[in-house]
């Protein structure tokens, strides 16, 4: 861990285990401020435990993390949630909610314990929900929403989070294409003028190609290769890690991959 | 967007309500008593029947109604969150079912009042520590795991009451019935429940937001740092405690655990801040005015009032079900 003071997100020999297979093996992994990183893997290779080991949801089997330099167990879980944010596979609504008040949730960790949001965390709500596409329908119920609707709500409220650190899990699902492209430019935007980290899980190579600077593979049995995108995201690599042949189509900045 | 303001404004709404409530208990019954009587009768320094009545009967019953139902209507809105499913009630984890067993077996062997609380407060504990304990066992504790044991436990619990009417003496039935409808007019002092009421929900308030991030789903609440596993201990165990303290008051009064979280919910929305006291104050007038309708809709005789709960709950219940879309594309 050499930049470890200067990451927001650093891990040190990181082991990956469920059920008894080892998913990831000494993962060394560090996100600095301004990075996008996108995790490439097949179904059930890990993508969604490590997001989650690296959110301090579950404990690793074995390794560090280190969040903003200090690991998990310095800081109160609120102080954490202050620095880091997940958007999960799922979201449960259970009970009725109108959309402004479901993205405000996001505003909990800087919330003190007998305050309610005021005007200034309507305001940051007001903006993610705009920023997804969302304005105009802050007083819907979410259970009114459609799938891709709840997609970017989720993602709305991660902003609304404002964490050092985003990590997404599948953040395309449910989008159309217009929206998928939207959402990575938020991110790619986000990481640049507020200097936050972006971890995020995918299944597009072109789009991780295009909009994350690095990539991590996970083939599911321990191995794993980080880089920068263009020299990780291989017609090679990818053919490896998928078990289905992918051809480079064109050179250059502007080539993309196929099935073949 | 949530406001204090408009929560306080709703707060003290019910709460007016509350106390009108009691004070309509305090003036209906069966001797007429002008409103200066009972005021009189309150302060402690009128003799004869109209201080009796009013401190010894309806005021009792009143304090009573008022803190059985806000216990059941915390301990619902709890357990609604806890088993994030708003078909869960105070009783739905067996708790009840446990005080049932408990206070008929006292009935059957005729025993004194005190052990009918002791049992009624026996069973509920004994109840609550099976489930969470066979609940608890693998470490892992979903809700369904625990819905399912508190299911089977009520269940069980259940067929013990069947099989103790069924032996029941003639002389005692009644009593018996009465008891598992619910009835406040054993109640001697109701001070005591009043206390319990208040510091649960003291206990609470404070991780109201909290508990509102946890209703939405466990992940999610933990990402924004609320520490769940502890959270849900807390309620688990107040929540047993409230229903527990509510049985032993007045016997299972059905219907209010479930219905007044879902009533508040539909008048004033979903935030726990408001839901909890505004569950409170709405759970404990419900049963006062069902309690006085009870006590006079057939007078002398009294009808249980868990039946009144239902009648009152249900229409007021479908009506604001029905009105609940226009509110949604307002």
């Amino acid at each position: 861990m050499t930049n470890a003071s200067s990451a927001l997100l650093a891990t040190d020999q990181l082991d990956i285990v469920v059920a008894g297979r080892t998913l990831v093996a000494g993962l060394q992994l560090a996100v600095a401020a301004g990075d996008t990183l996108a995790i490439l893997g097949r179904n059930g290779a890990g993508k969604t435990t490590l997001l989650h080991t690296l959110a301090n949801l579950r404990p690793p089997a074995a390794g560090r993390i280190e969040l903003c330099g200090h690991p998990y167990a310095d800081y109160e879980p609120r102080t954490a949630a202050y620095l880091r944010g997940l958007l999960t596979q799922s979201q449960n609504d259970s009970f009725p909610s109108s959309v402004l008040e479901t993205a405000l949730i996001g505003r909990h960790p800087h919330l003190g314990r007998w305050a309610w949001e005021g005007a200034a965390d309507e305001r940051i709500a007001l903006a993610a929900l705009a920023a997804v596409g969302l304005a105009g329908l802050e007083q819907r119920q979410v259970s009114s929403l459609s799938g891709g609707e709840r997609q970017r709500l989720a993602i709305a409220t991660l902003l609304t989070q404002q964490p050092r650190l985003y990590l997404l899990d599948e953040p395309l699902a449910h989008l159309d294409l217009g929206h998928q492209i939207a959402i990575l430019e938020l991110a790619q935007c986000h990481a640049s003028e507020h200097q936050a980290g972006f971890v995020l899980a995918l299944h597009d190579v072109n789009l991780a190609l295009r909009y994350c600077r690095r990539a991590l593979l996970l083939f599911g049995d321990g191995r794993w290769i980080a880089g920068p995108s263009r020299d990780v995201l291989t017609a090679e690599n990818l053919s490896l890690l998928y078990g289905h042949p992918l051809q480079a189509v064109g050179s250059g900045p502007s080539s993309y991959f196929i099935a073949a | 967007m949530p406001s204090r303001r408009r929560a306080l404004l709703i707060l003290l709404l019910l709460a007016a309500a509350a106390v009108v409530s009691v004070a309509v208990s305090l003036l209906t019954g069966s001797v007429q008593l002008a409103p200066l009587e009972v005021l009189r009768g309150l302060g402690g320094d009128a003799a004869g029947l109209g201080g009796e009545v009013v401190r010894g009967l309806r005021l009792p019953r009143a304090l009573a109604g008022l803190a059985c139902g806000g216990l059941l209507a915390l301990a619902g809105a709890l357990m609604q969150v806890l088993l994030k499913n708003p078909l869960a009630d105070p009783y739905v984890l067996g708790v009840s079912g446990g005080a049932s067993v408990g206070a008929l077996l006292a009935m059957l062997f005729g025993l004194p009042l005190l052990a009918l609380h002791a049992g009624a407060f026996g069973g509920a504990l004994a109840a609550m520590l099976l489930v969470f304990g066979l609940a608890h066992g693998e470490g892992s504790w979903t809700q369904t795991r625990l819905l399912l044991t508190g299911v089977i436990v009520a269940a069980g619990c259940g067929a013990l009451v069947a099989l103790l009417l069924s032996i029941a003496p003639e002389s005692q039935l009644r009593g018996m019935l009465f008891w598992l409808m619910g009835d406040l007019s054993q109640v001697e002092s109701a001070w005591p429940a009043l206390l319990v009421l208040a510091l649960g929900l003291a206990c609470v308030l404070p991780f109201s937001r909290d508990l509102g991030l946890l209703a939405r789903g466990e992940l999610s609440a933990r990402v924004l740092g609320v520490p769940t596993e502890r959270l849900r201990l807390l309620i688990y165990a107040l929540a047993s405690l409230l229903t527990a303290v509510a049985v032993n008051l007045a016997g299972s009064i059905g219907f209010i655990g479930l219905i007044v979280p879902h009533l508040v919910r539909l008048a004033a929305g979903n935030d726990l801040r408001l839901l909890l006291p505004a569950a409170v104050l709405a759970g404990g007038t419900l049963l006062v005015v069902a309690d006085t309708l009870a006590r006079v809709v057939v007078a002398p005789q009294q009808l249980p009032v868990g039946v009144l709960t239902a009648l009152l709950g249900v229409p007021v219940f479908l009506y604001l079900l029905s009105r609940q879309p226009q509110r949604n594309a307002s």
